[in-house]
């Protein structure tokens, strides 16, 4: 089974991160790498990425191919914007939700857990044959 | 040859010998984890090689010398590490016990085939299902990391790690390479049959226009059945099998529309379907029973076979398949089984009694809910003529599955049966 992991990042909790210190920052960034380290090693990692910041982020919208409407940054009524994810490929829900919940632990100020929501959604794949 | 002809000779030759260099390789060193390891390097080589420089005139023996000749590195790496490490004894005593500096005379010694061996080592009862797959994939069937990890979408360190902790599991489980004995064999035949039933199902269909280089999963379990019905022959089951995988991948050209969509096996065009692959899983299937044990897969064989010759959903021998949907479930009870014997119920006496059966299932704990038992009620429903109901189940049916084409395929049916 496939399940994406999608890490929820909010425009206050960016703007916090940009005030820590640069060993908190390298701790952060340590425990990604370490995570996606453990997902390969368990065979389990399909894919594992981080967005760029919703400043650079574009929204696109088009009733025709050639006269698009672009904005700036996510959409304005969204406090929420994806920060990143992982898939993963697990045999239960059960274990893409513990994955989840390491993720979840990533430290931030102080070395302590962020506890960021993580969603955990299964990827629809291909069907059995049958027919 | 073209070039193009000459790299798929050559896949097909290197796929053909590895299993045969992987048992040799094993039995000389003693372990199997670094002697597949070994082969696997040795095969890489090959395949950058041999399409420009020709394949060699003992193509297993040259195989057999570039993977001892990998072991040898392996072993003095380890040394080495070992002793700038200064520990007394390196994690892999066996490949310093072993003595890969001797002479490979080996060489000129004619390969066994050891696909048996390896079959029921590769789909050891104590792997998952993914890790019995990908070890299978490679040390049996002889395809690189790389083509495994491509069929699979995965990446190919991913892949790689998954192969390396299989067989950490399987030397943890103290396997040895030897052919279990009879009894044995016949305990663990299930798995290997079931680990080589899940390859054909798991592969990726690809259109046509598929790359030269991408693996086709379900020829390849074909490919791998009939290995292991050479390797263990007189087997009904084996036999059974591989009817069942033949006449399963005849429909195969049908079973997808032209935008890709899901086209179930009553809708299909069966003038699409492969004549050759019917008439051999038939025969196959005719020989089996003649052998008189019957097992699950000759049954669901059977079952198959009465539908690839049947010219249309109308004209299939239903009360045969119900009869024969009858027997698998006395011997597999279960509760899928036990749906598609609903169907064909409801061929034989009409939607009503298939309906009737299905109500039993509501109570079966390991399939009540299940959406597959909406999607059978909504296909029944609509054919007794109550659209409202089978719409309402079609739908349940589409929330449930975690497959996408079918999610669409049941989306457009219940939007056929929308009031007005």
């Amino acid at each position: 089974m496939r399940f994406m992991l999608i890490m929820q990042g909010t425009a206050s909790g960016w703007d916090s991160m940009c005030q820590w210190k640069p060993e908190e920052i390298q701790a952060h960034i340590g425990f990604m790498i370490k995570l996606r380290d453990e997902l390969k090693d368990g065979g389990e990692l399909v894919m594992a990425e981080g967005l760029d910041i919703p400043r650079n982020t574009k929204v696109v919208t088009a009733k025709r191919v050639d006269q698009p409407t672009v904005f700036d940054g996510p959409f304005p009524e969204s406090k929420e914007f994806l920060a990143g994810f992982w898939v993963v490929e697990v045999p239960t829900e059960k274990r893409a939700c513990e994955i989840a919940a390491r993720a979840s632990t990533a430290p931030g100020p102080g070395g302590k857990p962020l506890a960021f929501p993580i969603e955990v959604r299964q990827v629809m794949c291909a069907p059995v044959v049958e027919g | 040859m073209s070039d193009g002809g000459l790299a798929r000779e050559v896949e097909r030759l290197l796929q053909e010998l590895a299993p045969k260099v992987v048992g040799a390789v094993t039995r000389r060193c003693g372990d199997f984890a670094a002697a597949e390891d070994a082969v696997q390097e040795a095969l890489l080589d090959a395949v950058a090689e041999w399409p420009a420089r020709g394949v060699p005139a003992n193509p297993g023996g040259w195989l057999f010398r570039a993977a001892w000749r990998r072991l040898a590195d392996l072993r003095r790496n380890e040394r080495a590490r070992a002793r700038r490490e200064a520990q007394v004894a390196s994690e892999r005593p066996e490949l310093a016990a072993a003595a890969p500096d001797e002479g490979a005379g080996e060489a000129d010694a004619v390969l066994q085939d050891e696909t048996l061996v390896l079959l029921f080592l590769c789909c050891h009862p104590s792997l998952s299902d993914a890790s019995a797959i990908a070890l299978t994939l490679r040390a049996v069937g002889g395809l690189t990391t790389a083509e495994i990890a491509r069929a699979f979408l995965v990446p190919e360190a991913t892949m790689a790690q998954r192969i390396s902790r299989a067989k950490r599991t399987i030397a943890e489980s103290q396997v040895a390479f030897e052919l279990p004995g009879e009894a044995e064999q016949a305990r663990r035949l299930d798995a290997v049959l079931r680990v080589l039933y899940l390859i054909f199902n798991e592969g990726y269909v690809g259109s046509s226009g598929a790359p030269l280089t991408r693996v086709e999963l379900s020829s390849e379990a074909i490919r791998l059945a009939r290995a292991l019905r050479v390797a263990k022959p007189a087997t009904p089951e084996i036999d059974g099998l591989l009817a069942l995988l033949l006449l399963t991948d005849a429909r195969r050209l049908a079973r997808t529309g032209p935008a890709g969509e899901l086209v179930p096996l009553d809708e299909q065009e069966r003038g699409r379907w492969d004549r050759a692959q019917i008439a051999e899983g038939s025969a196959l299937v005719g020989a089996a029973f003649a052998k008189g044990a019957v097992g699950k897969y000759q049954l669901q064989a059977a079952i198959a076979a009465l539908h690839d010759e049947a010219p249309s959903t109308e004209a299939t021998d239903w009360p045969q398949i119900a009869a024969l949907y009858e027997v698998l479930l006395r011997i597999d009870d279960q509760p899928m089984v036990a749906l598609n014997h609903a169907i064909a119920v409801a061929m034989v006496q009409g939607p009503a009694a298939g309906l009737r059966r299905i109500e039993a299932l509501d109570r079966d704990a390991r399939i009540a809910g299940h959406w597959r038992l909406d999607a059978v009620r909504g296909h029944l429903l609509e054919r007794a003529g109550d659209r409202a109901a089978a719409r309402r189940h079609l739908l349940a049916a589409a929330d449930g599955t975690k497959s996408l084409p079918e999610r669409r395929y049941l989306l457009t049916k219940a939007a056929r049966l929308q009031p007005g």
